[in-house]
């Protein structure tokens, strides 16, 4: 875990881009760790509460340790009443896992999103930020295969 | 028969969003080099003059927001909102993928009008590849040298709704909190690092090539005269095409749904429509003969807003999708002042209450109670418009949430 200090350091003189260096690190990580955190808020300029409080506030960023493939489900109305919720359900039973859990492997890591802007296709999940539109139950063990 | 009119869409997947050579062979870049061979007062005046009113929500005419910002302040922002966080909403996205080019076109042309050399783009979270395709894009624009010294940045959201907001977007790409600022001032005034800043939408910066090449007369003849043009609609819910639209602004509800749409799904008849997405108000069949523009959603007490319609059949527990709207406005909720804060948590509660049986006549009348008050006393549009699902479902739809009280 060194090189977040280069990430933060790319970005530490552009107005406003702590935003921006959360990105980087969260790509590198999954999540903004602890470290790079403090770090962050010292080469910003900001109190650590501060830095914590921008990270915490936005959904996409993550101070929790999370899996290797983030699965999001789009919870918004469009989705559910095409079958978000069920969805959902059988997400958790095949991976064995509630909402916000990740797999004991470390593979997935669950979590609901709203709208994620792809509505042509609902119901739409995302695994690491890419969509996936129009899932069924029946499609998830074939989805889920070419995530190693 | 209803049909779609292109303008924004009119090349779409014929040409490489991310060239300008591609858009330029297809007439791109000509309005902006009409407008720097005028003078700054005389485009404001031509979008003014276009009736072009704001297309992320609040309709305000474009021209005239343009002309409040002040000539001596240096530097001045334009902002592209690229947000788009409104449920059952993507066709901004539509408009990058398919026609990034007139995008930066139209912020280079707002540049050249209120004096600005620098633009951003505050996209949303969600759309990496977006972000990616601007940035070609730009690259692009650049090295033909149609942009000239305006300079354009990419800056990424991160998965908060309220950002959509302009102040909170603008404090967003400071670097801080996406909370809502207090207005006045408003942005054009003192924006971004407290200077004057220019927030628009994607497809309002869109239609921007197309007027000043046409002309104003050319625009303002389109649609309803009250809000000329076209508009990108995204269909969801139970209609048999859920996809998107380009239609001039005055085709009804109905024939958005039942010829663009082809009507609801399986057959069924339509119980409600929401339109403008999930701040949106929800509008019974008998208004289906409405036209969409802004003016005309507002005298039916609805909103236009971004252009969803999300409509549902007849089977659909409206309680149960009302309560599942209020946990998004909870969850979006900023949580900066009381109103917005306390209310949606309490209307989500009680909403789920009802919707699980439990609920009394005395908490529907809280809900109306309580929805007034954060409408009239909540600090920026999201604690605003949270209550409208609640209390227009409450209104054309109460015997739904009756037959659900014990
Ligand atoms: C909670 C909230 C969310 C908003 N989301 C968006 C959005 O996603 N896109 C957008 O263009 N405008 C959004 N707006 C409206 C903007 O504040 C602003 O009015 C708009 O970007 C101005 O552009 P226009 O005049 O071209 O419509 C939102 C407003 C509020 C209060
Ligand atoms: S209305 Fe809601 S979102 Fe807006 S400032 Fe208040 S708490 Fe924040
Ligand atoms: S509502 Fe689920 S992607 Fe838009």
């Amino acid at each position: 875990m060194a090189n977040y200090k280069e990430i933060i350091a790319t970005y530490k003189d552009k107005p406003g881009g702590i935003i921006e260096a959360f990105h980087a690190i969260q790509k590198e990580f999954n999540y903004i760790p602890e470290e790079a955190l403090r770090e962050a808020a010292k080469a910003f300029g900001l109190s650590e509460a501060e830095a914590f409080g921008v990270a915490t506030f936005y959904s996409y960023f993550s101070v929790k340790k999370r899996g290797k493939y983030i699965i999001r489900v789009c919870t918004s109305a469009p989705c559910m009443v095409a079958g978000g919720d069920k969805l959902l359900e059988a997400l958790e039973n095949y991976l064995g896992i509630k909402l916000g859990e990740t797999t004991a492997d470390g593979r997935f890591t669950l979590e609901a999103t709203e709208c994620v802007g792809q509505c042509q296709g609902t119901p739409v999940i995302t695994i690491n930020g890419k969509p996936i539109p129009e899932v069924t139950p029946e499609r998830i063990p074939e989805i889920l295969s070419s995530y190693k | 028969m209803a049909q779609e009119m292109r303008i924004l869409l009119k090349h779409a997947d014929q040409i490489n969003p991310e060239s300008a050579e591609d858009y330029i062979r297809v007439g791109g870049y000509k309005g902006l080099e009409k407008a720097r061979g005028m003078d700054p007062r005389a485009v404001i005046e031509e979008v003014k003059r276009s009736g072009l009113r704001g297309r992320g929500g609040a309709g305000f005419n474009t021209g005239l927001k343009w002309s409040f910002v002040p000539q001596d302040i240096e530097p001045k922002f334009v902002i592209c909102n690229l947000d788009e966080g409104e449920p059952g909403t993507y066709k901004d996205r539509i408009i990058v993928e398919k026609n990034a080019q007139a995008v930066l076109e139209g912020m280079a042309i707002c540049g050249h009008a209120i004096g600005s050399k620098k633009g951003y783009i505050y996209c949303r979270g969600e759309y990496p590849h977006l972000v990616q395709l601007l940035n070609k894009a730009i690259a692009s624009a650049k090295a033909c040298g149609v942009l000239g010294d305006f300079d354009i940045e990419v800056r990424m959201g991160a998965g908060a709704y309220v950002c959509g907001d302009e102040t909170a977007l603008i404090e967003s790409i400071e670097g801080h909190r996406g909370n809502p600022r207090f207005k006045p001032p408003f942005p054009g005034v003192a924006g971004l690092w407290g200077k004057p800043t220019v927030v628009n939408n994607v497809e309002t910066f869109a239609c921007l090539p197309y007027i000043l090449v046409n002309g104003a007369d050319w625009f303002a003849g389109i649609g309803a005269p009250n809000y000329p043009g076209t508009k990108i609609l995204t269909l969801t819910g139970d209609v048999v095409n859920r996809t998107y639209v380009e239609v001039p602004t005055n085709v009804t509800l109905r024939e958005v749904i039942y010829e663009l749409g082809g009507g609801i799904r399986g057959g069924k008849k339509l119980k409600a429509v929401q339109v403008g997405g999930t701040s949106g108000a929800f509008i019974s069949p008998e208004y289906l003969d409405t036209q969409i523009d802004f003016d005309s959603m507002a005298s039916i007490s609805a909103t236009l807003g971004s252009g969803a319609i999300f409509a549902i059949d007849e089977t659909r527990d409206i309680v149960e999708i009302v309560t599942r709207i209020s946990r998004f406005f909870e969850h979006e909720s900023c949580g900066q002042c009381t109103p917005c804060r306390e209310g949606t948590f309490r209307t989500r509660e009680i909403m789920e209450r009802i919707s699980s049986g439990k609920g009394s006549i005395q908490d529907l009348k809280n809900l109306e109670l309580l929805g007034k008050v954060m409408k009239d006393t909540s600090l920026c549009g999201l604690g605003q418009a949270a209550p409208v699902p609640i209390l227009t479902t409450l209104k054309n739809f109460g015997h739904e949430y009756k037959r659900k009280l014990i």
